[in-house]
């Protein structure tokens, strides 16, 4: 076993609707939306229009900044419509797919047989390359950066995430494929890093090529970006590359099948689903094929990722290019009679010593989105926040810093290590309602402005 | 005008009901803590010391009097609700009122730290306060305290320190001296070679008994709120259950007083062991309630260290070696107070500095 890492800091948040480990629904839409906006620092430009007919990896966007990054379609089929918000903004192309599934062949090759350059080209050329991600500010990596090295976590921590075990159990192979790629682009290794809790067990652990780091800890101990602080912080003008294992498999299954297979087990979760489980589909799948998880009920919200960090979409938005959970709570719209006086509330979750849910530590909670307060200034001393952030950052500074839109204390407080959803259980637990995670997105923003 | 409504409406209606505003951007579920169940629960922590002060404000009466015994626990106790309850609703009254009409004009929803503030402030301050030295020092203290720097969590110094400091320094006559602390009756004087002074100032001997049995159990005069040590402890047991106040600060704070304290001992010059001076006068009401209020304390966890131990040495320099103040608490805080943003400057430099050297080693 190589080195494990404590991390002492952090919270499971105990919500209700784990999905059982069975397949319960495989979906083949009936529509397929490529959404630009799922893709950080991604410019699009539209390379079909409507009616065009395109193939499974066939490109549909590329970036204006790097237009060898490009963007697939993930069935073939035609191009139904080309949706565009205010002011012209693309949000989304719609393919309808085909009767005939084709696939686009890119080749079968071997990464060992290949040089940087050509790993580099097939990924591109196949449209995977948004699966590769930046730190510091979490956006597209460039392929003409060489990183100082490579990370993955092979497990997540977030509330109801979706267990990788189970979604990628079977696909080993083709991760090792995608590991091998990556180790090529990059002179400091591939590192993983594993839960302590099912180190032994897991398949992940098998995996050849690679730096294994142990991590135990709760949320988000299972965050990429935690990780990297722990092994090989980010620092100005150092690169690192993350893949999550599903951008892995897809990218081994580019090098092992010579095709561009984004299809994904995803955990369909949360209090208000229907019988929790996984669903077999695809990204830019409708969430109406998943209905029979939602229910009729009015006040659903449907979120495309997790709990924490995912993005709303409703029933008519579609499933984002980098979830495999789809979270489904209730809108807490409810007002509560003199609730923050209740000294029991024995039905609401707190971390806060003042509530009672320290009693009931096993206990699960069907949260809703109710935001229990007011938005206010920062009260609560720095070391309140820095209780469930397992990283060497002080973080009240570090968003005061944003807050103020100062570059420089940004800098010095971390701003290169940490992408939103770090600090996603900061936000959870602050009394004072602040948007942690808003004020940190606009913090990395203003930083790719003043570095441009 | 308007904007003041709203704002007071809407406290109101958030006071009642937790509203059922639903989050738009980030996590989708929240935690169901919010800072009116924090504020509430500091307010909570100070009522022993309420109701034992209360309590007290009628003992002392008896004594002075003459004829009272503790044993009259309800008459006691009325007649100093009585007394201290005026000083709650002005307090409040006139607190509230700039705090609503400040978020107006800020465009903000109701701070609740005004229910802790609004409550300190009759704790803190002699019974006999007249009220409209209360409602201008409480009227200063919330204006020029807090609300130009932004309102609760923007501000530098405890806003119920401030209003004590500048009713101390305004109208010093009715802030110390050995009369101010016992409440009388319209008519009434006192026993003949009464003393009311409080054991910091006691210079001879007093009616009541100055034991350190007194002083812990608080039968002694002073500020309402500040003289039972029980009462205060008790609070300080919810605060730390609870994780609102730092321990870092208090035991600073503690640790400080002995240091100084013990050197006083040593060399001679204190009146009382350095262990006596955490039972009397301000010192254990102000290191729990006041010292780690989260705004105005340091920030950083070794930062609320040095912060305990500077209010603890200052506080006992000043009761030491300052001929003018018997008490040094208010202004040991206040000083705190201001020296906090610098401790945690420095503290934070550092750790940037650490950072960076880490970073040269790894990259």
């Amino acid at each position: 076993m190589s080195n494990k890492i404590v991390l002492k800091r952090g919270l499971d948040i105990p919500v209700s609707g784990k999905a059982e480990c069975r397949i319960s629904k495989t979906v083949s839409p009936d529509v397929v939306a490529v959404c630009p906006a799922d893709f950080k620092g991604f410019i699009p430009r539209l390379l079909v229009k409507e009616g065009d007919s395109v193939s499974c990896g066939s490109p549909v966007l590329a970036d204006k900044k790097h237009p060898e990054i490009l963007v697939a379609s993930p069935v073939s089929g035609t191009v139904k419509e080309i949706v565009r918000g205010e002011k012209r903004k693309l949000l989304a192309v719609l393919v309808t797919p085909g009767e005939k599934q084709e696939r686009l062949d890119f080749g079968v090759k071997s990464p060992e047989s290949l040089d940087a350059g050509q790993i580099k080209a097939a990924i591109l050329e196949s449209g995977l390359w948004p699966f590769i991600i930046q730190r510091p500010y979490g956006i597209l990596a460039n392929p003409a950066d060489t990183p100082k090295a490579v990370f993955v976590s092979a497990f997540d921590t977030a509330p109801l995430a979706a267990s990788p075990e189970f979604t990628l159990g079977d696909r080993m192979a083709d991760i090792q494929t995608g590991i091998d790629a990556m180790a090529k682009l990059t002179g400091g290794g591939v590192h993983i890093g594993l839960n302590a809790a099912n180190y032994a067990s897991t398949p992940f652990h098998k995996l050849e090529n690679v730096v294994t780091h142990v991590f135990e800890g709760k949320h988000p101990a299972g965050n990429v970006g935690v990780q990297i602080s722990h092994v090989c912080p980010v620092t100005k003008g150092s690169v690192i590359w993350t893949v999550s294992p599903l951008g892995l498999a897809a990218i081994g299954a580019l090098f092992n099948t010579g095709t561009y297979n984004v299809r994904r087990k995803v955990a369909v979760c949360g209090p208000l689903a229907i019988e929790p489980a996984y669903a077999d589909t695809l990204p830019g799948a409708p969430m109406s094929t998943l209905a029979g998880f939602i229910g009729n009920s009015e006040d659903a919200r449907v979120v495309s990722g997790n709990i924490l960090s995912g993005t709303t979409v409703g029933r008519e938005g579609y499933l984002g290019f980098y979830d495999n959970t789809v979270t489904i709570l209730k809108e807490g719209t409810e007002e509560e009679l003199l609730g923050w006086m209740n000294p029991l509330r024995l039905k609401l979750f707190s971390n806060d010593m003042s509530y009672f849910s320290w009693l009931t530590p096993k206990k699960k909670y069907d949260m809703d989105t109710n935001l229990h307060g007011g938005p206010r200034a920062f009260v609560m001393s720095d070391r309140y926040y820095a209780k469930v952030l397992p990283m060497d950052i002080y973080p009240v500074y570090l968003l005061k810093a944003c807050l103020a839109g100062d570059i420089d204390k940004m800098e010095q407080f971390g701003i290169y290590e940490v992408i939103p959803e770090d600090l996603a259980v900061c936000e959870f637990i602050d009394p004072s309602k602040n948007d942690i995670q808003q004020i940190i997105a606009n913090g990395i923003r203003l930083m790719l402005k003043e570095m441009e | 005008m308007k904007k003041f409504w709203t704002a007071t409406k809407d406290a109101f209606a958030t006071f009642l009901h937790v509203p059922g505003t639903v989050t738009r951007s980030g996590a989708h579920v929240r935690d169901s803590i919010d800072l009116k169940r924090i504020m509430i629960i500091v307010v909570i922590a100070l009522v022993p010391a309420a109701l034992f002060g209360m309590w007290n404000v009628g003992y002392q009466h008896q004594l002075a009097v003459g004829g009272g015994t503790a044993a009259h626990i309800w008459p006691n106790f009325w007649f100093g609700f009585l007394k201290v309850l005026p000083l709650f609703v002005v307090s409040y009254a006139v607190g509230l009122f700039i705090e609503f009409f400040s978020s107006g004009l800020r465009g903000e929803e109701v701070n609740e730290g005004y229910l802790v503030t609004g409550f300190l402030i009759p704790l803190i301050v002699p019974v006999t306060t007249p009220l409209w030295m209360l409602a201008l020092a409480v009227a200063f203290a919330v204006i020029f305290g807090k609300e130009v720097f932004g309102g609760t969590g923007m501000n530098i110094w405890n806003p119920a320190l401030l209003t004590r400091a500048f009713l101390f320094f305004s109208y010093p006559s009715a802030m110390s001296g050995s009369e101010v602390w016992i409440a009388k009756k319209a008519g009434e004087t006192f026993a003949d070679g009464f003393t009311g002074a409080t054991p910091l100032a006691l210079d001879g001997a007093a009616q009541y008994s100055n034991t350190v049995w007194s002083q812990f159990l608080g039968t002694i005069p002073g500020s309402v709120g500040e003289t039972s040590i029980i009462a205060i402890l008790l609070g300080a047991c919810i605060l730390l259950w609870t994780g609102i106040a730092s321990w870092k600060v208090m035991c600073g704070s503690i640790i400080g007083a002995l240091l100084v304290g013990g050197i006083g001992d040593l060399a001679g010059i204190s009146t009382m062991p350095c262990w006596n001076q955490l039972l009397v006068g301000g010192f254990a009401f102000g290191t729990v309630f006041m010292a780690t209020d989260p705004v105005t304390s340091a920030q950083t966890e070794s930062g609320k260290w040095i912060y305990g131990l500077l209010i603890g040495i200052l506080c006992i320099t000043v009761r030491l070696f300052n001929p003018g103040y018997a008490e040094g608490m208010m202004l040991a805080i206040l000083m705190g107070n201001t020296a906090a943003p610098l401790i945690d400057h420095c503290v934070v430099t550092s750790h940037i500095a650490r950072r960076a050297r880490k970073f040269n080693v790894t990259a």
